[in-house]
């Protein structure tokens, strides 16, 4: 080349260096195909990696103590969890307006449930309590009332709250109450409240206006109702209580109601403090019970590794990790029993499938393409046709028990139980992921050449010798693809141990759809999700580097 | 293989073989008539016998296989009526090709000549074995097929079935199915769940498949990863998550929740079936076609799409069978409104049972061997299109 041009690099026929030029053109390329690429990928990412992730989160995302019970939590990191002494009557204060406003928003029995996972015996104890929440300070509210009327009237609360006409607004604290109630609902809580405290009142006030606040946003947004109609709830007046009880200075205000406040704060001296602690221990006992606070400490985080723990028979204690009383250990027998009858699904269709494969792969293309279509129809129906037909050939009075009492090898009155156990589900998912196991062998068989065989005869080996030592070997590969195929389909398989399984021969997957649709413990069943598909990527990756997920053939 | 010579075995040796099938045979017929052992005796010697006289008396084989044939359709008939012809005349088929199979020497005609007796026996052993194995695949499909003809509402054969009694069969579960509003239901949600999510995967999957199949793709092996996980994930596992997420955007038992849900299960295949077929692609075609001045998107309309069509269309089938079949997810992410046919079927097995289930069973299998039929003649096409296959 140097011959030909003097110097300087080669050009292309633009006049541009031909590296660059290439450069170029092999980028152009790259960037098509990520283009043609890009739209499924985002599909697939969007509408089922984020599934994924978003159910990885969940098992370890514990934001419901802290949600229901924002106030309560707070003061709790001053507790010290772990000796013998009770919380403060502050907490068991704050756990009064947490409580009154989970109970409205009808929240605090989903927490009783969460946390009855960790100990049981507290989903009572917040049902119990958020029914009669409402009846704290009942004996101080009525004193309050009969000071005055006005205190039981809407308009008056809501002036008073509201302030002088043109008074500067305390917006922060309603947007605050709404954040704070629309993490405890969930929901959006977006709209208008058509209530804005007065500063001045919120600093003379502070609980109080807090307190109204959450009951103004509460009512205009989730009840549809107009703030200035309703009569606000006892925590306001409770709190109102309060405030005035703890001596906050009325002497320099002079807004909307401020006769009322001095008459309600003088009334309200002699009246005896409000006890929340006994109030709360005559809801339910167990408030009084130290491990329960423990608990609702320990769960007070935002992340929580209990799940996991609970998925592998252990739970969380003040004092470390422990592995749960033999009673309630279910979930590692139930792991070791789905690799079990999964390592026995695969080698029955290792048993099955490789003398099929073989016969296929030996036989005239013509005769061997004729049996493949009985490999392939199974392969092809519908799983739930091939489930519904083994259960109604296992059953007690089905196809296999009436012809085995027809030959007389099975007695009428003592016939075989082969389903709603192990037996029944190893049988049926044999069957059902046999073709997965005979493809893949098939497709290594049929490419082993003969000859390799009949020189180790015409050497002098036996039939077996030869099988054993020159056919087996070649055809292993087939048997490892199909193996972890048949093996990551049958671990999380679900519909046909869930039909024919009974109690005994469910999988771990039948325990996560458990927990999803009936025990709605969502945390656990992505724990136990989470575990299960670490073990399928494990297989996966190992899948792709031994087969390569491009060799993966179909029919 | 023409070396092996066939010639007629001794009758010592068909005899006693043949005489164990008899006995086989007759232990069938005697347990069913309560005295195992007798019709263990009969069945030994009578196949024995018949065997010795066509073997080395009668010698007219086609003669001596109608005579067995219709002998043992005769002798069924007596014994049990129409039932009994029918057994009667498959084993009189079975014995009148088995006497004369062995004692031509037939058997040997496709095995090495220097076989050992042993090594034949092996060998028809493992044919034997593999048999079973068929049977073992093909039967439950074979067994729901006649149940759903069933006139009570069991779920094992009647009587009356078993006599060939007109009066034992009836399409009432196929008018059930036909007419019971909760199936139609069902099956006018799947056909308008299954095609929409084909659609959505075979579009998309086309397109990111040719991406994928063109020679400098970066992070190949990581995007082929994620775009094959719905296929290898659990279904229990995607139909959780999918249930949690699709519930935050609120596409939780929706229509479209369960058609894209579908539609990220269809892929896999998609894309498996159509990098395969783009295999064998002469890439030459379109780079002649960009030469001649065609734009790309004529290009892939005129020649590539043709081509290629094949692996779309079973692609697209696989997809279509994956949704129309799948029952998991939409058990979580549907809501009753998306009720399909696998559904209802799930529900028919865990709590009422009824054999409705079987004519469904039996309706979807004919169009699993549609299907399959067509897949297997779009392979064919295929491989014929792109030069790769004899025939």
């Amino acid at each position: 080349m140097s011959d030909t041009t003097d110097s300087g690099p080669v050009l292309a026929a633009d006049g541009t260096p031909l590296k660059r030029s290439l450069n170029r053109a092999l980028r152009a390329q790259k960037m098509r195909a990520l283009a043609l690429i890009a739209p499924l990928l985002i599909f697939v990412l969007v509408t089922f990696i984020a599934p994924i992730a978003d159910m990885l989160f969940r098992s370890v995302e514990n934001q419901i103590v802290s949600n229901t019970l924002p106030n309560t939590v707070a003061t709790l990191n001053d507790w010290d969890g772990t000796g013998d002494t009770m919380p403060g009557e502050e907490t068991f204060e704050a756990l009064y307006y947490d409580m009154f406003l989970a109970a409205e928003s009808k929240r605090h029995t989903r927490l009783g449930s969460r946390l009855n996972y960790e100990e049981a015996g507290i989903s009572s104890m917040f049902r119990t309590s958020g029914r009669r929440v409402d009846d704290v300070g009942e004996d101080q509210i009525d004193a309050l009332e009969d000071i005055d009327e006005s205190w039981g009237d809407e308009a008056f609360w809501f002036a008073l709250m509201s302030g002088a006409d043109g008074a500067a607004k305390a917006d922060d604290i309603v947007e605050a109450q709404r954040t704070r109630l629309s993490r405890l609902n969930e929901t959006g809580f977006s709209g208008e409240v058509g209530f804005a405290p007065s500063q001045e009142i919120a600093d003379l006030l502070p609980r109080t206006v807090r307190a109204y606040s959450a009951f103004a946003v509460f009512t205009a947004i989730a009840d549809g109702d107009v703030v200035a109609e309703e009569e606000p709830w006892e925590t306001v007046k409770v709190a109102l209580i309060e405030d005035l009880r703890n001596g906050a200075d009325l002497s320099g205000y002079d807004g909307p109601g401020a006769e009322e406040l001095r008459a309600a704060q003088e009334g309200m001296a002699d009246q005896p403090a409000i006890d929340y602690k006994q109030a709360f221990l005559d809801m339910n006992e167990d408030w009084g019970d130290l491990d329960n606070w423990k608990t609702i400490k320990m769960y007070a985080p935002p992340f929580t590794e209990g799940y996991f723990l609970n998925a592998i028979d252990m739970q969380k204690t003040p004092e470390g990790f422990q592995a749960r009383p033999e009673s309630e250990q279910i979930y590692i027998k139930l792991f070791k029993r789905t690799l079990f009858m999964s390592l026995m699904i695969t080698g029955s269709c290792i048993l099955l499938a490789y003398p099929v494969a073989f016969l296929l792969a030996n036989l005239p293309m013509r005769t061997s393409s004729l049996l493949m279509i009985l490999v392939l129809l199974p392969f092809w129906t519908s799983l739930l046709v091939r489930t519904s037909a083994w259960k109604v050939m296992l059953q007690q009075q089905g196809v296999i028990n009436d012809t085995l009492v027809w030959l007389g090898l099975v007695d009428d009155a003592s016939r075989l139980v082969m389903i709603n156990n192990q037996f029944g589900t190893i049988v049926a998912m044999t069957h059902i992921l046999l073709p997965f196991m005979i493809l893949p062998m098939y497709s290594v068989m049929s490419t082993i050449p003969p000859y390799y065989v009949r020189a180790a005869k015409s050497l002098g080996a036996t039939n077996w010798t030869a099988f054993w030592r020159v056919y087996f070997p070649q055809s292993v590969p087939g048997i490892g693809a199909g193996s972890i195929l048949v093996f990551i389909l049958a671990i999380g398989y679900y519909i046909t141990p869930e039909i024919v399984g009974g109690t005994t021969g469910t999988f771990i997957s039948n325990r996560i759809a458990y927990h999803i649709s009936i025990s709605l413990n969502w945390g656990l069943a992505a724990a136990l999700g989470s575990i299960l598909l670490a073990a399928v990527l494990i297989l996966y990756w190992a899948y792709d580097k031994i087969v390569g997920i491009d060799n993966v053939k179909l029919g | 293989m023409t070396l092996t010579i066939i010639e007629p075995k001794p009758v010592s040796f068909v005899a006693p073989v043949v005489a164990v099938a008899g006995a086989f045979c007759g232990l069938l017929v005697g347990t069913a008539h309560d005295n195992p052992l007798l019709g263990v005796a009969i069945g030994a010697v009578l196949t024995a016998v018949l065997a010795f006289v066509w073997l080395s008396v009668f010698r007219n084989e086609r003669a001596a296989r109608w005579l067995t044939f219709l002998g043992f359709g005769a002798v069924g008939f007596a014994y049990a009526g129409v039932p009994g012809v029918v057994i009667g005349l498959a084993f009189g088929a079975f014995f009148g090709w088995f006497i004369f199979w062995l004692g031509e020497g037939r058997y040997r005609a496709k095995l090495p000549p220097y076989s050992t007796g042993m090594q034949v026996f092996l060998h028809f052993l493992f044919r034997v074995l593999c048999g079973a194995i068929f049977i073992f695949l093909i039967t439950p499909i074979l067994v729901v097929m006649p149940l759903s003809f069933n006139a009570e509402n069991f779920f094992t054969f009647t009587p009356e079935m078993l006599r060939f009694d007109p009066e034992g069969y009836s399409l009432k579960h196929y008018r059930d199915f036909f007419t019971n509003s909760d199936w139609q239901q069902a099956m006018w949600n799947s056909l308008s769940i299954a095609p929409m999510a084909t659609i959505l995967s075979v579009g998309f999957g086309t397109l990111a498949a040719i991406g994928l199949s063109s020679e400098h793709v970066p992070f190949r092996r990581a995007i082929m990863a994620v775009l094959i996980s719905p296929m290898i994930v659990p279904l229990i596992i995607s139909a959780a998550g999918m249930y949690f997420f699709y519930s935050r955007l609120g596409l939780q038992g929706t229509y479209w929740g369960v058609v894209l849900a579908h539609a990220a299960l269809g892929i896999p295949f998609v894309i498996i079936t159509v990098t395969a077929t783009l295999v064998g692609f002469d890439r030459s075609l379109t780079r002649a076609a960009a030469n001649m001045g065609a734009n790309p998107v004529t290009t892939f309309f005129r020649v590539q799409m043709p081509l290629i069509l094949p692996g779309v269309i079973s692609g697209g089938l696989f997809a279509f069978i994956t949704s129309f079949d799948e029952v998991v997810v939409v058990l979580f992410v549907g809501s009753a409104g998306q009720k399909t046919l696998p559904w209802q079927m799930f529900i028919g097995l865990r709590e009422q049972i009824s054999p409705t289930i079987l004519a469904v069973a039996t309706i979807l299998v004919v169009i699993s061997i549609a299907l399959l039929t067509t897949v297997e003649l779009l392979r064919r096409r295929s491989e014929r299109l792109r030069g790769m296959s004899p025939g």
